[in-house]
């Protein structure tokens, strides 16, 4: 994996470089998030603040540079969060099937390569997915979630300096163009 | 149509999918059900993994966890040895505080009671020597006023005598040592003898003729003879007595060392006391025993034993006062407790017997009356020593004037002479001819030869203690002056008797006199020795042995008579 050569804005979407995934990991790994969101807080409360599913879809949706492959995935990785909880079904699918569009939408002008790129995304996509929930929880649901502002942005950065050093990891995954 | 659709791809697989979603949600919304096929397949695809997960996390875990809880384990397992460790000599320790505790109030006790004025000293030490020596090191020494020669005692009995005092410590010979001698009397019959350590725990009291009557169990005392131990001390009692011709075989358990030499009394200034006619006190600090087990508050142990019924009741002054209230309301057919609020007390008027609660719960002293079944406190006066004699611990100062002659031949008076004259001493005595005697003097008559031969060397002798005050005995000087605190075997001895006390006031005199007069006593022991087989020829045999070792503690002034 080689960063572009500065740049964070591409030229057009040809410039940027579509990743590829293997069948499993693409399996494995949102599994694994879920996991790690339902498995990890019993054990270490602490890491309860961890959106691992939202950046493992984000993370492929940014890398894919397919709006469709990004919005099925937060939809299949949304939905199953959505199993796991006591919520409806398709109140995360709806809002990472937005996520993982919109990045993907992104993902397509954006040099995702780039940490500082992936440290934005991440921190702006966290604050649409609680925004989004938030929104659907009120007007689908009829539930009035408190916000709290600080310490949506104090986590938003923690995910995304989380999300930084997942992508990383994940990125060796990716196979070789 | 394709086209649009081609076109508008992505935003229409969006809508469709949100609107999918949408339509999901509005179904579970409005009807309130959930749609279990999609959780079924979520949870089926994670719990399994979960499960892995979890029995990994388990197993490993838990190796980690009785990894370090064994480990723990072995780590807790030394520190509670340590601790244990550390708590067993703790307790020792404490144990040894008590005792030691104990001891002190015990010797506190002793001098309170005696007359004697006493140093106590620690023993620090023990001396080096053969495994019949019996020397200890005490913490005091010349810097704190000891002497040589002085004695040794605890509450319990004699212990010794210094035989060296250093300035910071002094060494004593204990009463097991086979030099040790000191003159003693048993109790009953005030029979006269001399204490003789043999290396053991029993000694052996010697000269003490077949005809007077010593029991097994009697008590001995110092008999102030031997000018170191002042009388009326207890020595010990009596464990065995063999008849025989012309002494008895008599051995003596030391009643001051059977419980370890730890804390003892230097006898800084002796005073002669009275011997006891009662049996010894073998606890000086009494320890009130604990209450009985069923003796709990409402028990009926303490009522069982009414007061004043023979046995005295036992437990603390609260429980004999409430044993007088319970045998009062027993008279009146009382029940305690059943009378309700209100109710007619007992009469209380009249408290029959009701005894007087000890002040502050001290322990009995001096003339109290010790409980029934525990054993007597020193200086506890027991009824049959109430008249005329009194234990001790309630004897007033013995009144001053010579001590009471004694009743056997034993002479004991001599004290601290020098060789020669103990050679004359020896030849005086008018006892019955005993065999052994006889014997003796003929195993003495040739050293008393040498003697007289070899008069030089005693001469030199006699003339350094003659001409060396502060060497020579004071109970020497005394005798020749005819003091008064000596006794009258002394004084009559001082005053002009043929054996020895002239031969001392010629010592003191001119060692020049001396070689005739030992080549006199040695001719006159000589005829004694071969004519008369069976001629008694030494009460001073005896005193013999106690000057010997009173020679080996060094000569210094002798306890006083009050």
């Amino acid at each position: 994996m080689s960063y572009s050569d500065g740049r964070i804005l591409l030229a057009s979407e040809r410039e940027g470089q579509v990743s590829r995934f293997r069948a499993w990991v693409m399996l494995l790994v949102p599994l694994a998030a879920i996991l790690f969101q339902v498995y990890v807080p019993l054990f270490f409360q602490f890491l309860g603040f961890l959106e691992m599913p939202l950046l493992v879809v984000l993370y492929f949706a940014l890398m894919r540079r397919s709006q469709i492959s990004g919005l099925l995935v937060g939809a299949a990785v949304g939905l199953a969060q959505d199993s796991l909880s006591k919520n409806p079904l398709g109140m995360f699918g709806i809002v990472n099937t937005l996520v993982g569009y919109f990045a993907a939408s992104i993902g397509l002008r954006l040099d995702v390569d780039h940490p500082f790129i992936r440290l934005l995304l991440s921190f702006f996509f966290y604050l649409f997915h609680q925004g989004m929930y938030w929104v659907l929880a009120r007007a689908l649901l009829g539930q009035h979630l408190g916000i709290e502002w600080q310490k949506l942005l104090m986590l938003g950065a923690l995910n995304a300096v989380v999300g930084i050093a997942l992508f990383h990891f994940l990125d060796r995954l990716r196979q070789p163009a | 149509m394709e086209g649009f659709l081609n076109r508008y791809r992505n935003i229409t697989v969006l809508l469709l999918v949100l609107f999918g979603q949408l339509v999901l949600l509005a179904y579970q919304v409005r009807n309130e059900q959930d749609v279990p096929m999609i959780r079924v397949w979520t949870v089926t695809a994670v719990t399994p993994v979960a499960r892995v997960l979890e029995g990994a996390r388990g197993g490993s875990l838990g190796f980690v966890r009785n990894y370090i809880l064994l480990h723990n384990a072995d780590a807790e397992n030394r520190q509670l040895r340590e601790e244990n460790g550390r708590l067993k000599l703790e307790n020792t320790f404490l144990k040894n505080e008590l005792s030691r505790a104990d001891r002190a109030k015990a010797l506190q006790m002793f001098q309170a009671q005696t007359e004697s004025k006493m140093l106590a000293a620690t023993v620090i030490a023990t001396g080096t020597g053969s495994s019949t020596s019996k020397v200890v090191y005490v913490d005091r020494g010349s810097s704190a006023g000891v002497m040589r020669g002085m004695a040794v005692v605890t509450p319990d009995g004699i212990v010794g005598k210094v035989i060296a005092a250093y300035p910071t410590a002094s060494e004593v010979l204990l009463v097991t040592d086979p030099d040790f001698a000191a003159g003693v009397v048993s109790q009953k019959n005030q029979a006269r003898g001399t204490l003789k350590g043999e290396g053991r725990p029993l000694c052996r009291v010697d000269y003490i003729p077949g005809d007077v009557r010593v029991e097994a169990g009697e008590w001995f005392y110092t008999s102030g003879d031997d000018r170191v131990f002042p009388r009326g001390f207890q020595v010990g009692v009596v464990k065995s007595v063999k008849p025989g011709q012309p002494f008895q075989e008599i051995l003596v358990e030391p009643s001051g060392i059977q419980r370890g030499v730890d804390d003892v009394l230097i006898l800084i200034n002796g005073v002669h006391q009275e011997i006891p006619d009662a049996p010894a006190a073998n606890q000086p600090v009494y320890i009130a025993p604990n209450p009985p087990p069923a003796a709990a508050p409402g028990g009926q142990q303490q009522t069982d034993a009414a007061p004043g019924a023979g046995g005295a009741p036992q437990g603390t002054d609260a429980d004999r006062l409430r044993q007088v209230y319970k045998s009062v309301g027993d008279a009146q057919h009382y029940t305690f407790g059943d009378g309700g609020v209100g109710g007619r007390p007992a009469d209380f008027k009249n408290l029959p017997g009701t005894p007087q609660p000890s002040s502050g719960g001290a322990p009995p002293g001096r003339g109290a009356q010790a409980p029934a079944g525990a054993p007597p406190a020193q200086g506890a006066q027991p009824p049959a020593a109430q008249n005329p004699a009194q234990p001790q611990g309630t004897q007033p100062p013995a009144s001053p004037g010579p001590v009471a002659a004694p009743r056997t031949q034993t002479p004991g008076a001599e004290n601290a002479a020098p060789a020669p004259r103990k050679q004359a001493l020896g030849t005086e005595g008018s006892a019955p001819a005993p065999r052994k005697q006889a014997s003796d003097a003929e195993g003495a008559t040739p050293s008393v030869r040498k003697q007289a031969s070899g008069a030089e060397g005693a001469a030199a002798v006699v003339r350094t203690q003659a001409s060396g005050l502060e060497t020579a005995a004071p109970a020497v000087r005394k005798q020749a002056s005819g003091s008064e605190s000596v006794s009258p075997a002394l004084r009559k001895q001082a005053s002009g008797a043929e054996g020895a006390a002239p031969a001392v006031r010629k010592q003191a005199a001119g060692a020049e006199s001396v070689a005739p007069a030992l080549s006199k006593q040695a001719s006159r022991a000589g005829g004694a020795g071969t004519a008369a087989p069976k001629q008694p020829p030494a009460a001073g045999r005896a005193p013999e042995d106690v000057r010997k070792s009173n020679q080996a503690a060094g000569d210094r002034g002798g306890p006083s008579n009050r």
